[in-house]
C-alpha cells in the first residue's frame, strides 16, 4: 500500500514537473535599441518574480518592433518614437491593432568639449550649426573656432528624433561625422575641441559638458515637467490588448519595481 | 591490395571533389542571397542614380540613396593606405629574406605576422583614442577620425599581410639567381634590385593585391576612424564614409526587405564587384609574371 501510495506520488511529480515544463510561457521583446537597456532590466526582474516566464529580448530598432507586432511575431514590440500613418495602415490591412504604452522617457542633451566656453545654445542655434549655416563657434558667443559637427547614423532611433525635435525635418549636413553609438559619441566629443554632438542623457560623463537649450538643462524633472524641448516618449507595443503574460508584464512595467528599473536602466520613469 | 589501393584512391578522390562542391555551392549561395537581397533596390532608383548620386539620406522621406561618395571614400582610403603599406611592406620582404641575418629575420617575422594577428577593433580604438587627437594636434585640424587616419590604419593592417606573401614569394627564388648574378660581378643591391624582385614579382603584386582586398574590405576600422560623413571629401583630413561602414552601422536598424535594407545589400553588390576586380587584376598579373625555370627572366 505504502509502496504504491510511493510510487503514486512519484508519478504525480514528474506529471507536475513534466507538465510545469510544457506550460513554461514565454515572452519575446523585440524592437528599438534605446528601449533595449530598459527591456533587458524588466525582463531580468520579471522573471525573477514569474520563474515560469521565459522572456526573450533583442534589438533591432523601433521600425522593427511595429513591423513584429504588426506580424505578429512577437508579444511586445519596443518603439522610442510613435508609431507612423504608414504603419497604422500596414497593421489595418492586417486585421490588427497595436496598442502603445509609454513607459519612459528619454531625453537628447547637446554636448561639447569640457574646453568649449558655451553654455547656452537655442534651439534655432542648433538647427542652424546641424544645417551648416553656423560654422564657427564665434556665431553663438563661443571662441574662433570649426563646429565639427557629430551625429547619430540616420539609422539610430536618436537621430531620428533629433530630427523630429531639433532639424523641423531639414537635413543634417553631409559633411558631419556619423557615429554608430552613444558610446562613440562621446568618445569623438571628448577627443574633439570643435565638436558638437548629442547623446541619450543616462551617457552623459565628466568627459563631455552638457548644454543647455533655450535655457533649460537637460534633466529628469525638465523632461518630466515637459520644460526641456528635446525629449520623446519611449513605447512598447502590444498586439492588440494586451492578455495573460503579456498583460503581467506590461503591469509589472507599470509597478513601482518596474520604474525603477526603468530608471536603472538609464531611462526616465513616466512617474 | 592493388584493388584496395585503387579503391581508396578513388575514395580520396571523391572525398576532396565533395568538399570542394560544397565550398563553391556555399559561394555561389551566398552570391545569389546578395544578388536577391540588393536587386529589388532598383525597382526605386535606377543604377544610374545610386552609383553616382551625390546624397545618401537612406531614411528621408523622401529618401536620397546615391553611393558615389562612399565609392570614392572606398577608392581614396584603399589608395592612400596602399601608398603607405606598399612600400613598407615590399621594403621589409626584401629586408627579411635578403640582407637580414638569419638570427634577426627569426625574431622580425613572426613579430610582423604578429601584428596581422592583432584584432580590427583594437587597431581601429588606437586610431581613434591617440592617432586621432595626435593628428589634430600635429597638423592643426579640426577633426582627427578622418580619411588620413583611417588609411594609415588600414596599412597597418596590410602591411602585415604584404610582407609577410612577398617575403614567401622572394623566399622561393632559386639560389642559382642570385649565385649567377653575383658570379657576375653585380652587386647585392643590383642582385636584389635587378634580379630577386623581378623574379619574385608575380607573388609581390598578389601580395600587393592581398593587402588591398584587404583594406577595401575592411570594416571595423573604417567604421571607427573614418568619421563617417557621407560627402565627397576635399582633402585628406576630411571625414569620410567608406562603403563597408555604412553597411555595418546602418543594417543593424534598416527594416528588413525595406528600401534601406535593399540598398545597403546592394552597396554589398559594389563592394564585391570590386574585389572580385581586384582578384581578377591579381591574377592576371600572376600569370603574366609567372616564373617558368630559370631562362625566362
Amino acid at each position: 500500500m505504502l509502496r504504491k501510495a510511493g510510487l503514486f506520488f512519484t508519478a504525480l511529480a514528474f506529471l507536475c514537473l513534466g507538465s510545469g515544463a510544457a506550460f513554461a510561457e514565454r515572452l519575446s521583446i523585440n524592437g528599438s535599441t534605446t528601449v533595449l537597456p530598459a527591456a533587458q532590466k524588466l525582463a531580468e526582474a520579471f522573471m525573477k518574480v514569474r520563474p515560469d516566464v521565459t522572456v526573450s529580448v533583442a534589438g533591432g530598432g523601433s521600425g522593427n518592433g511595429i513591423k513584429a507586432i504588426v506580424d505578429g511575431t512577437t508579444h511586445v514590440g519596443n518603439s522610442s518614437r510613435f508609431i507612423r500613418n504608414s504603419e497604422v495602415r500596414m497593421a489595418v490591412e492586417k486585421d490588427t491593432y497595436p496598442v502603445p504604452f509609454r513607459i519612459g522617457l528619454d531625453c537628447i542633451v547637446p554636448v561639447v568639449h569640457p574646453d568649449n566656453p558655451v553654455k547656452d545654445l537655442s534651439l534655432d542655434q542648433l538647427r542652424d550649426m546641424y544645417t551648416g549655416k553656423i560654422r564657427n563657434w564665434k556665431e553663438v558667443g563661443g571662441r574662433d573656432m570649426r563646429v565639427v559637427v557629430i551625429s547619430r547614423d540616420s539609422s539610430s532611433g536618436t537621430f531620428e528624433s533629433w530630427g523630429d525635435l531639433v532639424m523641423n525635418k531639414q537635413r543634417v549636413v553631409p559633411s558631419a561625422l556619423t557615429v554608430p553609438s552613444n558610446g562613440g559619441l562621446v568618445q569623438a566629443v571628448t577627443t574633439t575641441p570643435g565638436a558638437i554632438g548629442y547623446i541619450a542623457l543616462g551617457y552623459v560623463n565628466k568627459d563631455v559638458k552638457m548644454v543647455s537649450v533655450d535655457g533649460v538643462m537637460g534633466s529628469e524633472e525638465n523632461t518630466i515637467s515637459g520644460r526641456y524641448p528635446i525629449s520623446r516618449p519611449l513605447f512598447m507595443f502590444t498586439r492588440g490588448w494586451p492578455e495573460g503574460v503579456t498583460l503581467d508584464f506590461i503591469n509589472f512595467v507599470f509597478s513601482k519595481k518596474g520604474q525603477e528599473e526603468v530608471k536603472a536602466s538609464g531611462s526616465i520613469p513616466v512617474y | 591490395m592493388a584493388v584496395l589501393r585503387n579503391r581508396t584512391e578513388k575514395a580520396i578522390h571523391w572525398l576532396f571533389l565533395g568538399i570542394a562542391t560544397v565550398s563553391i555551392g556555399i559561394l555561389v549561395l551566398i552570391m545569389f542571397f546578395l544578388f536577391h537581397e540588393g536587386l529589388p533596390i532598383f525597382k526605386t532608383v535606377t543604377v544610374q542614380e545610386f552609383v553616382l548620386g551625390h546624397y545618401w539620406y537612406p531614411t528621408d522621406d523622401p529618401s536620397d540613396f546615391g553611393i558615389l561618395p562612399l565609392i570614392v571614400a572606398s577608392l581614396f582610403v584603399t589608395l592612400l593606405s596602399a601608398m603607405i603599406s606598399i612600400p613598407l611592406g615590399v621594403m621589409t620582404a626584401v629586408y627579411l629574406s635578403e640582407i637580414a641575418s638569419r638570427k634577426v629575420a627569426e625574431i622580425v617575422k613572426p613579430v610582423v605576422e604578429l601584428l596581422a594577428a592583432l584584432p580590427s577593433v583594437v587597431i581601429g580604438f588606437f586610431g581613434m583614442v591617440l592617432v586621432g587627437p595626435f593628428l589634430q594636434k600635429t597638423f592643426g585640424i579640426p577633426i582627427g577620425l578622418n580619411l588620413f587616419n583611417a588609411s594609415l590604419m588600414l596599412a597597418f593592417m596590410s602591411v602585415p599581410t604584404i610582407c609577410s606573401i612577398a617575403e614567401d614569394a622572394l623566399y622561393s627564388v632559386p639560389d642559382s639567381l642570385r649565385e649567377a648574378s653575383l658570379a657576375l660581378g653585380a652587386t647585392e643591391l643590383e642582385t636584389i634590385v635587378k634580379v630577386i624582385v623581378p623574379a619574385g614579382l608575380s607573388g609581390i603584386s598578389t601580395a600587393i593585391i592581398l593587402g588591398m582586398s584587404r583594406a577595401i574590405g575592411e570594416t571595423m576600422v573604417v567604421l571607427m576612424v573614418a568619421g563617417g560623413a557621407a560627402m565627397l571629401p576635399g582633402s585628406i583630413f576630411d571625414p569620410v564614409r567608406p562603403m563597408p561602414a555604412s553597411i555595418a552601422s546602418e543594417m543593424a536598424e534598416a527594416p528588413f526587405r525595406g528600401e534601406h535594407y535593399h540598398a545597403l545589400f546592394a552597396i554589398g553588390i559594389v563592394l564585391f564587384l570590386f574585389t572580385m576586380a581586384f582578384n581578377l587584376v591579381a591574377d592576371q598579373i600572376a600569370q603574366r609574371y609567372r616564373q617558368s625555370g630559370e631562362a625566362s627572366l
